[in-house]
């Protein structure tokens, strides 16, 4: 695994790594926007998957939601001290 | 039992019997061939109703064929062949029979055409399963083991009871489809055994409670027989069933909550097996025919990935006996193998494509937009975010990367490396192949996952939800502590109610205590010491008397008795002429 750990612990190849993955996910945004309308594909079942990019900020969306929601949870309720059910 | 019809289960659970007679190499080709020819055996069968015995007036059938309990077999099989090629280094006879034995009960319920066998092998399973928790042979394993038995016996029950029901409204034990019966206790019994053995919750706080427990090879047989086997009697009992659709898709993000919060590994797979189910559960309950193949399709990919996952996470704990993500950290550098195997499971459930998740969730997903069920659809596609976010994103980063804590583990034995490998191959043939599996499903499929929209879509989707997550990687890092789940029940809540029982018991036994007392001192003992007095006074009294008056009459009779036969002669004499006298004065 050198090549991994080369571009992992080598900071100048981290950010260069960095930056393929955000120019990554600018083509996953807008070839999910503009593939399906340059090729004609099969028409979307609800109105909402029409929006630009939509499984891309659901996706982004989802994401945040769930680990905000159940941290909020966790603390609030759910997390207990790991000898919970010893003591 | 005729020559074209033997029970790949049987050659199993009777073949499992052999392995300690077994030793070296031949135990360990034993340990192959018999999943093996299980699996051919499987393969080999045609459509049709075998093994039927005549059991106390019933039939009893063994051996229902058909293109469903056949898809379950085919998967059932080839996970046992891929567990016991994994645990070939362990050198535990008793965790090799007990996974064998599994195996063949997950079969025998798959080909189970009535109630009470298949309530037989669901127990011989239950039995099983929780003998690969308590052989890891720790407290917490043992109470683990305690508590998924007390639950399983307890969802036993309801199958029986429902089944004797059922048998006492139908006159038959023959296990079909039920939505003929919606409503009855029968089917709301049998519905709710199978709901908990699915670990559907509230019922399903035993799975992430015992699966993290058990042994590191037989968490492997646990993923994937008990679960997957009560969706199969849902799609053949319950399709349809309306309830199980929001329940379904409830208990899909259900298992992505308590994942964020999870610290062990095995137990935030686990809790991405409930996830997964609910996937199954969902298109059980939305009923359609791409529905019923999606929910096959599903438990098919997702035994073979969840298995990899777990043998994934296994090798760690094996190699480096952690299971905390908290300790872990940098262990691709010294395990690359396990890190590449895993990463293929991870994206299996996440449903990349070319994987084989993408073929079969995307099936459920779509039969819910196919049945306008927008809702439903949008929480899905929440739970597959959520489940990238764990599986392919969380935990791989804090075991594999993540801070580097030293760990400098090796990669494990071959024998694990090739049964993940097995895996990892089969995941990615189904994703590339879709027809393969597609094939083997009870319903004619029409449907085409590689479409550019779905391809596009799902792409655009988990990378975002990567974005997401190293946006928030700071909120994610793993904390020691444990989730409250319904296990909370029947691990504190019994304790936390005995005092309360105990109080009321307490209180009940001081009102019964005075009663007693008062029963007691004021009118027994009362009437016992009257009893007493009598007897000193009266009884003992007369005794006395009596043995006076005796004792005077005897001094009296003593002098009498001299022992010479003149006085004696004399006496009767006396005692003749008195009588004489007696009766001529009398006359």
């Amino acid at each position: 695994m050198k090549f991994l750990e080369k571009h992992l612990e080598d900071p100048v190849r981290f950010r260069r790594m960095k930056r393929w993955f955000y120019a990554g996910l600018a083509a996953a945004a807008l070839s999910e926007f503009a593939i399906p309308r340059l090729f004609h594909a099969e028409p979307a079942k609800f109105w909402f998957e029409d929006l630009p990019a939509w499984e891309s900020i659901y996706g982004l969306m989802s994401c945040v939601v769930i680990i905000e929601v159940s941290k909020l949870l966790g603390k609030l309720w759910l997390m207990r001290p790991e000898n919970y059910y010893d003591s | 039992m005729t020559l074209e019809w033997v029970h790949p289960g049987l050659v199993l659970i009777l073949g499992a019997w052999a392995l300690p007679f077994l030793k070296g190499s031949t135990k360990r080709i034993a340990m192959v061939l018999l999943p093996a020819s299980a699996l051919l055996l499987c393969l080999r069968l045609e459509a049709g109703t075998y093994g039927a015995v005549h059991f106390m007036g019933q039939e009893l059938v063994f051996g229902r064929v058909d293109r469903l309990s056949l898809v379950f077999s085919y998967v059932f099989a080839l996970l046992t062949l891929v567990g016991m090629i994994y645990a070939l280094h362990v050198d535990d006879d008793a965790q090799h029979m007990v996974a064998l034995t599994y195996g063949g009960a997950a079969l025998g319920a798959t080909f189970a055409g009535d109630f009470l066998s298949l309530f037989v092998f669901s127990e011989l399973m239950a039995v099983a399963a929780v003998l690969l928790v308590w052989l890891r042979r720790t407290p917490a394993a043992v109470s683990a083991g305690f508590r998924y038995l007390l639950l399983h016996m307890f969802g036993g029950l309801c199958l029986l009871g429902g089944a004797v029901l059922y048998w006492s409204q139908t006159g038959s034990l023959a296990f079909g489809d039920m939505s003929a019966y919606a409503g009855s206790a029968a089917f709301n019994l049998i519905l709710m055994a199978f709901l908990l053995n699915a670990a559907v919750p509230p019922l399903g706080a035993w799975l992430p409670d015992a699966y993290p427990e058990a042994t590191a090879t037989g968490a492997v047989f646990l993923t994937a027989f008990t679960t997957k086997s009560a969706v199969y009697a849902l799609i053949r009992g319950f399709a349809g069933t309306e309830m199980l659709i929001w329940w379904g898709a409830a208990m899909a993000v259900y298992g992505v909550v308590y994942a964020v919060l999870e610290n062990d590994a095995r137990r935030l797979l686990a809790y991405h097996i409930i996830s997964q189910v609910g996937y199954m559960v969902c298109g059980v309950g939305i009923g359609t025919e791409l529905a019923l193949n999606g929910a096959t399709a599903h438990a098919f990919s997702h035994i073979l990935y969840k298995a990899l996952l777990f043998m994934g996470a296994g090798a760690v704990l094996q190699m480096t006996g952690l299971r905390k993500l908290s300790d872990m950290g940098g262990l691709y550098k010294t395990m690359p193998l396990t890190l590449a195997l895993y990463m293929v499971g991870a994206f299996a459930i996440s449903a990349a494509p070319l994987f084989s998740g993408f073929v079969s969730k995307s099936m459920v997903v779509s039969s819910a937009a196919e049945t306008d069920r927008a809702g439903i659809f949008l929480v899905l596609t929440l739970a597959s975010s959520g489940t990238f976010l764990h599986t392919g994103l969380k935990l791989p980063y804090y075991m594999f990367f993540g801070k580097d804590r030293g760990l400098r583990a090796q990669e494990p034995p071959v024998n694990m490396l090739v049964a993940m490998g097995l895996a990892a191959a089969a995941c990615i043939l189904i994703g590339v192949f879709p027809a393969l599996l597609y094939s083997q499903l009870p319903y004619l499929v029409d449907y085409a996952p590689y479409t550019t929209r779905h391809v596009f879509d799902t792409l655009g989707l988990l990378g975002f939800t990567a974005l997401g997550f190293f946006m928030l990687l700071s909120h994610l890092d793993p904390e020691s502590s444990v989730s409250l789940d319904t296990d909370w029940f029947y691990r504190r809540g019994l304790s936390a109610a005995l005092p309360v029982v105990n109080r009321g018991l307490a209180r009940l036994e001081g009102f019964v205590g005075q009663i007693y007392d008062v029963v007691m001192q004021r009118y027994v003992l009362r009437v016992a010491a009257r009893l007493r007095h009598l007897d000193a006074r009266v009884i003992d009294a007369a005794a006395v008397g009596i043995g006076g008056l005796t004792q005077t009459v005897s001094w009296g009779l003593r002098a009498m008795v001299t022992g010479n036969a003149q006085y004696y002669g004399l006496i009767m004499a006396a005692g003749v002429l008195a009588a004489l006298a007696l009766a001529v004065f009398l006359q």
